[in-house]
């Protein structure tokens, strides 16, 4: 009996939490649109927080980005070769390596890296300034923090994820070149022609760029949900961090289940 | 209501984790003077004050800062009520990323448009009145605690409230930096003719600069009146609180079961 009470409290928990981060998002666009809106504040000040943060969210994560995908697309070169030359077939690695990183690896590997760099850094800071009462003070001068401090960020996290996912594709596609091309030998015109001749713009690249732009808000939603919602002590913030890894992690790649079976899936 | 009580708290009634912090609270706060709400730790003073800036909800009760019910306000009237508030946390709550002149700058910048001169002359204003002028251009992690308290207070202050409430201004702080705070308290309030309201636990401290004061206990008000009048009052409680003694109607020890039988003492043990 036990058992199950425990499993009913944790089912339970889980939905009011969903709940809340729900009812969070909901205020937060909210908050975005009343911003937006004449009397909502100066235009130029609300974009030089955006711009501040797709800095940090973005622009910080470049270095993490750009050498994973250099990597990881000079492995897929290596074990692509491997596999490949043993049917012959290694003029096709191109295509190989482009639709890996296309389709999946690039907004994948970009959401996990992401969350693991940028979203955690955003759940600590959130949590801090909830901690050290920051987010309190805010609000006792009239501002609003959702406007203030979760737009600016839940909307840099969209906008960085697609752009942070194409570089790695990118990167990536470049490492592969590197090694199965410059090193291994693969003919340099069947690598690049057999990728143009199967790699679709709408069909390969756009869906790649939707997968990340749901990561992004899923991951920074998560992220900034984490750190406001935290219990304000050292505890509460390493918890939320943690969390945040953790959870943005499986709805990445849940969702990326579910998407892939929706946008490739023929059924 | 009348026009010389700025915040009135009437049969208020706040509970969190199912623990019942306030029990049907009434209060009257005057307008211009300095109250202080004094008690025990952990009797909801912090919580008086998050109800009356309107950060929490009450389950029941009023609560009306210059006639307006706090609770019922939208959203957007309470934020705009709140550009007449000032609040002073316990910890400064300065923003840790921003300079200290861009702190007070701060609430400034979002609700007026006022030219960058004239933002930089009322903020130096500011500082010169906590006297950390010298200070504009130190980030909050080179500050002492004193001076935190002091930076938030000009912050606090930037926009010329009616009203400013301290949250434990006293706490932690060496003499010095608390005869500052009393000074600066008691200095503003004369100067700006502000209502102050402050929560705090360090009696002689602030029996010497408020008006009005009273004490919290059991979620509810025990004694309450001027200071002199408390320093008179009949309640053996209210004496315990401002003598500082550690037995009396507040016990010393915490209800519990007898101590022989919880460790496990008989009768002829005891022999």
């Amino acid at each position: 009996m036990n058992v199950i009470a425990v499993l009913g409290r944790t089912g339970l928990d889980l939905l009011a939490s969903l709940g809340r981060a729900s009812q969070f998002l909901g205020a937060t666009l909210v908050a975005t649109v009343a911003g937006l809106m004449p009397g909502g504040g100066r235009f130029s000040v609300g974009l030089g927080l955006l711009v501040r943060q797709l800095y940090v969210v973005g622009v910080l994560s470049l270095a993490i980005i750009v050498v994973s995908g250099l990597f990881i697309g000079m492995v897929l070169g290596l074990q692509g070769y491997t596999i490949l030359s043993d049917y012959g077939s290694e003029s096709a690695i191109g295509q190989m390596i482009s639709l890996t990183l296309l389709r999946e690896l690039g907004p994948v590997v970009t959401a996990l890296l992401f969350a693991g760099r940028a979203g955690s850094a955003l759940t600590a800071e959130i949590g801090l300034m909830k901690a050290t009462e920051q987010l309190s003070s805010m609000e006792m001068m009239g501002v609003d923090p959702l406007r203030r401090v979760i737009a600016p960020r839940l909307w840099a996290g969209f906008f960085s994820m697609p752009l942070l996912a194409l570089i790695f594709s990118v990167v990536g596609i470049w490492g592969g070149m590197l090694v199965s091309v410059e090193w291994l030998g693969v003919f340099e015109g069947s690598f690049w022609g057999n990728m143009q001749s199967s790699v679709e713009f709408g069909s390969d690249v756009m869906n790649g760029v939707i997968k990340s732009i749901v990561f992004g808000l899923v991951c920074t939603w998560i992220a900034v949900y984490q750190g406001y919602d935290c219990v304000p002590t050292s505890a509460g913030i390493s918890s939320a961090t943690t969390k945040t890894v953790v959870y943005a992690s499986l709805a990445v790649l849940g969702l990326d289940f579910i998407l892939t079976a929706v946008m490739f899936g023929d059924f | 209501m009348t026009d010389s009580i700025h915040i009135a708290l009437q049969d208020v009634i706040f509970s969190r984790s199912g623990r019942r912090i306030l029990d049907g609270i009434s209060l009257e706060i005057p307008r211009g003077g300095v109250t202080a709400i004094m008690g025990p730790s952990g009797t909801g003073k912090t919580t008086l004050l998050k109800l009356i800036g309107g950060q929490l909800r009450p389950e029941q009760g009023r609560i009306l800062v210059d006639g307006q019910n706090v609770p019922e306000l939208r959203k957007k009237d309470l934020y705009r009520m709140r550009q007449r508030m000032g609040m002073l946390f316990q910890s400064g709550a300065l923003f840790t990323d921003l300079s200290v002149f861009e702190n007070v700058a701060f609430p400034l910048r979002v609700h007026t448009a006022l030219p960058e001169d004239m933002i930089r002359d009322v903020v130096l204003m500011k500082l010169e009145a906590v006297g950390l002028r010298g200070a504009s251009q130190l980030m909050p992690a080179e500050l002492s605690g004193g001076m935190t308290r002091r930076v938030a207070l000009a912050r606090s202050i930037a926009l010329d409230p009616e009203l400013i409430m301290y949250d434990e201004p006293f706490a932690g702080q060496d003499p010095i930096a608390m005869g500052v705070v009393v000074k600066l308290i008691r200095d503003l309030n004369s100067s700006m003719g502000l209502t102050s309201v402050l929560v705090s636990h360090d009696v002689p401290e602030s029996l010497s600069i408020c008006h009005f004061a009273c004490i919290v206990a059991d979620g509810k008000v025990i004694g309450q009146g001027t200071p002199e009048e408390l320093r008179n009052h009949s309640s053996e409680r209210v004496q315990q609180f401002l003598t500082g003694q550690p037995d009396g109607p507040v016990p010393f020890h915490d209800p519990a079961r007898d101590a022989a039988e919880e460790l496990g003492l008989t009768a002829e043990d005891s022999r």
